[in-house]
């Protein structure tokens, strides 16, 4: 088993001085479901966002540390930011279908990256939609608007629009934070699938969502790893007091 | 930060940057030529003469004081017209009317925002001012009067849109507040709904006034164009000139370079001046809506 | 006093009410009447000879096409020069500036421009570009200094439509690999097209309208024929009805009318477009 992603003492600080992460240091295994738990203002979307450099977009003051994948650290100013964004994908915590057609949606980022044939747009709807298990739901209605869609199925198709690009990692930021139980199950169910061919990386909006899809798991507090174990042992038996605390319910 | 994918990218940036950029050098360009043209008046006409009350460049009397008290006569009338049924109309529209009817009367509001002011002048010339000469038994129907009131339909737009801004951002949280602890819907709008969108109210006026001061074409064609000094109330029922009214009439008659040419380009500045404060003290009274952008797409 | 007031709320809110209502009535039916008002005494004038006729007899008879074709030449050349800089301009405003000194600079020079009178942009135009620029008095002088003065009602709607598309979007754009200007060629633009169009047609509307500022740059009262280059001046259908209602003797009363009509429907075609896109748009979006 190999990580995919190293992250060696990163800190991060907001332009207004808070204090977004400090010193975190942990490997993402390789084609597993890694989870990132805790409470609001754990520095757990921070994280993610620097996966994908999708904090260039904010205000970051000072930022320390490195974050390698595949032994490159991406925090490098040199790095190609946007071959990066399509090696690392991301579904936000509210779908955001784009104002096109769901097939455009899907095609959107492939168009961006020079894809043109017909042929190969096609086969990459039919296998990302399969993917994000929403195929079935939206196969006769490819070329209406994608807002048209349920809350759960337009997340599913924002998470095949990420899929299309047959990105290296996924990230997910509380996906099924707005979504029904049975759209939450259909997403939970796909990233078991999904984690076959990548490597996952999901914050999610319930502890009981951790443990039912994590095969690793980290826990955030304030800004700092707390602790980082197996799935199946740290949520029976966590060794910190403090993560005992938050899955217990005693804070949150 | 983001890397460019290709020149092209970076020259677009490039020029959407300058184009930013453009709006201040439009505004320098502008100051700088009125200065061109305008200060030679402080050289070739004394300080005296310049405030003097007589303005007759026939004669080489460049008096401005009669052009300043027009144009203030006139601005003054039409904020007494356009502040209350500004606001009045906004209150209705943002707090009374219902939604059919709304959606009825700001589009027509616009729509006298957009006519163009000849063809107010036009009507001012035809109807207003022989209606005002009957009617309060004038000499002439070409006074302070006509202009204020045509004024005061033109900048009643400007009130009502920006008002209604105004009254339609406070969060309404703050109108059923006070409906919870019994207050009815017109003590609301006065008391609670109306100081919470003081601010933008403030600048909707302030903006209105703005418009009437440098309104051209309708006080060229009503207020009868004679340079007289407007002191007393009862100059509102005769004929007065503003500033912008003189530009306008004069320009096409004078020899380029001549006293009276570097004179129309001062009084030029001093407009342009007048405008800076109006909006700088307006655009500081901070006020932004959301809901503007809404307005627009809606 | 207001002890009176209170317990008698209910008798002073259907009182305010009314009066509030009056006045919003007051405010608006003049403009319909207005309209009406024009639409009837002018439209007798009215006619083929009218509007496709060249005017004989010191304008007192025939039609106005120069002064049509004139209008039309000059909203067309103010067009040209402030969309594609005022859009420019939003855009950067919306997508680029950061907030700092200098943006803040930027958006006071816009409420600036906007405020600054219509006869103090004809001076301007006159100062730069008929005589400095020695454009002399032209279409081109004239579509100039429109341009400037339209220049700030594009820049603040455009912006405004900019703005209102979702940030979301731009987000998910860029995490999806696209750079700041293809998510902006290809979502932000097109979402915000009918707001900027929107803007555009209210602000060349208004141009349209403009007397004062073509009144030193490019209008003339009488030529004998349309204009053949940007460096030619031109009649046009304001500064016609201006010069016809106060200067010339012994004017019909129908063709002033008449005159006064054209551009009405000039203007409120206009703003019917742009009223029509606005309302089509909000039932069209797809956020």
């Amino acid at each position: 088993m190999v990580d995919k992603i190293i992250i060696e003492n990163l800190s991060l600080q907001y332009s207004d001085g808070t204090e977004s992460l400090r010193d975190v240091s942990m490997g993402i295994r390789q084609n597993a479901v890694t989870v990132l738990f805790g409470p609001a203002g754990g520095g757990k979307s921070t994280l993610l966002r620097c996966l994908n450099r999708l904090n260039d977009l904010t205000e970051i003051k000072a930022s320390t540390g490195r974050i390698l994948i595949d032994g490159e650290n991406i925090l490098d100013p040199k790095t190609d930011v946007i071959a990066l964004r399509r090696k690392v994908g991301m579904v936000f915590a509210r779908p955001v279908p784009l104002p096109m057609t769901i097939r455009e949606n899907i095609t959107y980022a492939l168009d961006l990256a020079g894809e043109t044939r017909k042929s190969k747009l096609d086969e990459a709807v039919e296998r990302s939609l399969k993917l994000a298990a929403v195929w079935d739901e939206v196969k006769e209605r490819l070329d209406d608007p994608a807002i048209a869609l349920s809350g759960g199925q337009q997340q599913r198709v924002c998470l095949a629009r990420v899929i299309a690009l047959q990105p290296q990692i996924i990230l997910l930021d509380e996906p099924t934070s707005g979504l029904d139980p049975i759209s939450t199950g259909k997403v939970e169910a796909a990233l078991l699938e999904l984690k076959k061919e990548y490597t996952v990386i999901l914050v999610p909006h319930s502890v009981q969502q951790a443990a039912r899809t994590a095969d690793y798991a980290a826990f955030f507090l304030t800004g700092e790893l707390i602790e980082y174990g197996e799935g199946k042992t740290l949520f029976t038996n966590p060794k910190q007091k403090k993560t005992e605390d938050y899955i217990m319910g005693r804070f949150g | 930060m983001e890397k460019s994918l290709s020149w092209r990218e970076f020259i677009i940036t490039r020029l959407i940057q300058t184009s930013g950029y453009s709006a201040i050098l439009f505004v320098a360009l502008i100051f700088f030529f009125l200065l061109r043209e305008g200060l030679p008046t402080l050289s070739e006409v004394d300080a005296a003469s310049l405030f003097n009350i007589r303005w007759y460049p026939i004669e080489d009397y460049f008096g401005i004081l009669p052009l300043i008290t027009g144009s203030l006569i006139v601005t003054l009338g039409a904020a007494l017209i356009a502040v209350p049924f500004g606001i009045g109309t906004a209150v209705y529209i943002s707090e009374i009317a219902p939604r059919w009817m709304r959606e009825i009367l700001k589009p027509l509001v616009e729509l006298l925002g957009g006519l163009p002011s000849v063809v107010l002048g036009f009507l001012g010339i035809l109807v207003l001012a022989p209606f005002l000469r009957v009617f309060l038994n004038l000499p002439t129907g070409l006074t302070a009067l006509t202009g204020s009131l045509l004024l005061g339909g033109i900048a009643v737009p400007t009130v009502v849109s920006v008002a209604e801004d105004a009254l339609d951002s406070v969060p309404r949280a703050y109108r059923e507040g006070a409906w919870a602890l019994g207050a009815t819907k017109w003590q609301t709008i006065w008391r609670v709904t109306l100081p919470a969108a003081r601010s933008g109210v403030l600048t909707a006026v302030m903006l209105g006034v703005g418009r009437a001061i440098g309104e051209t074409m309708t006080v060229m064609m009503v207020t009868g164009n004679a340079p007289v000094l407007a002191t007393k109330l009862g100059s509102l029922f005769s004929p007065v000139r503003t500033m912008t009214a003189t530009i306008a009439a004069e320009m096409g008659e004078v020899a380029n370079g001549s006293t009276h040419y570097h004179v129309l380009f001062f009084i030029g500045m001093v407009l342009f001046i007048i405008s800076l404060i109006v909006n700088i003290i307006a655009s500081s009274v901070v006020f932004r809506s959301k809901k503007r952008a809404e307005r627009i797409l809606s | 006093m207001t002890k009176f007031l209170a317990q008698n709320r209910h008798t002073v809110q259907r009182l305010g009410f009314i009066a509030i209502t009056l006045m919003a009535l007051l405010t608006v039916l003049p403009i319909i009447g207005t309209i009406i008002f024009i639409i009837v005494k002018g439209g007798s004038a009215i006619s083929v000879e009218f509007l496709t006729g060249f005017p004989h007899d010191g304008m007192r008879a025939g039609g106005i096409l120069p002064a049509i074709i004139g209008t039309l030449y000059l909203t067309l050349g103010t067009a040209f020069f402030s969309v594609p800089l005022g859009i420019a301009a939003a855009i950067y405003l919306a997508e680029y500036a950061k907030d700092n000194r200098w943006t803040r600079l930027i958006r006071l020079a816009i409420i600036n421009l906007a405020g600054i009178p219509s006869v103090v942009y004809g001076l301007f135009g006159l100062g730069l570009f008929v005589l400095f620029l020695k454009f002399g008095t032209s279409i081109l002088a004239a579509s100039l200094t429109l341009s400037i003065m339209t220049l700030p009602v594009i820049i603040s709607t455009s912006e405004e439509a900019l703005r209102a598309v979702p940030q979301a979007f731009r987000t998910v754009s860029i995490s999806l690999g696209a750079t700041r200007w293809q998510t902006i060629s290809r979502i932000i633009l097109k979402e915000a097209l009918p707001g900027i169009l929107t803007g555009v047609i209210l602000g060349l509307e208004r141009a349209a309208g403009e007397t004062a500022p073509i009144l030193f740059t490019g209008a003339a009262f009488f030529l004998p024929r349309l204009p053949q280059s940007p460096f030619d001046a031109t009649m046009a259908l304001p500064y016609h009805l201006f010069v016809i209602s106060t200067q010339v003797p012994e004017m019909p009363i129908q063709i002033q009318y008449g005159t006064a009509l054209v551009l009405l429907v000039f203007v409120l075609t206009m703003n019917i477009i742009a009223t029509v896109i606005r309302s089509r748009a909000r039932a069209k979006r797809q956020w």
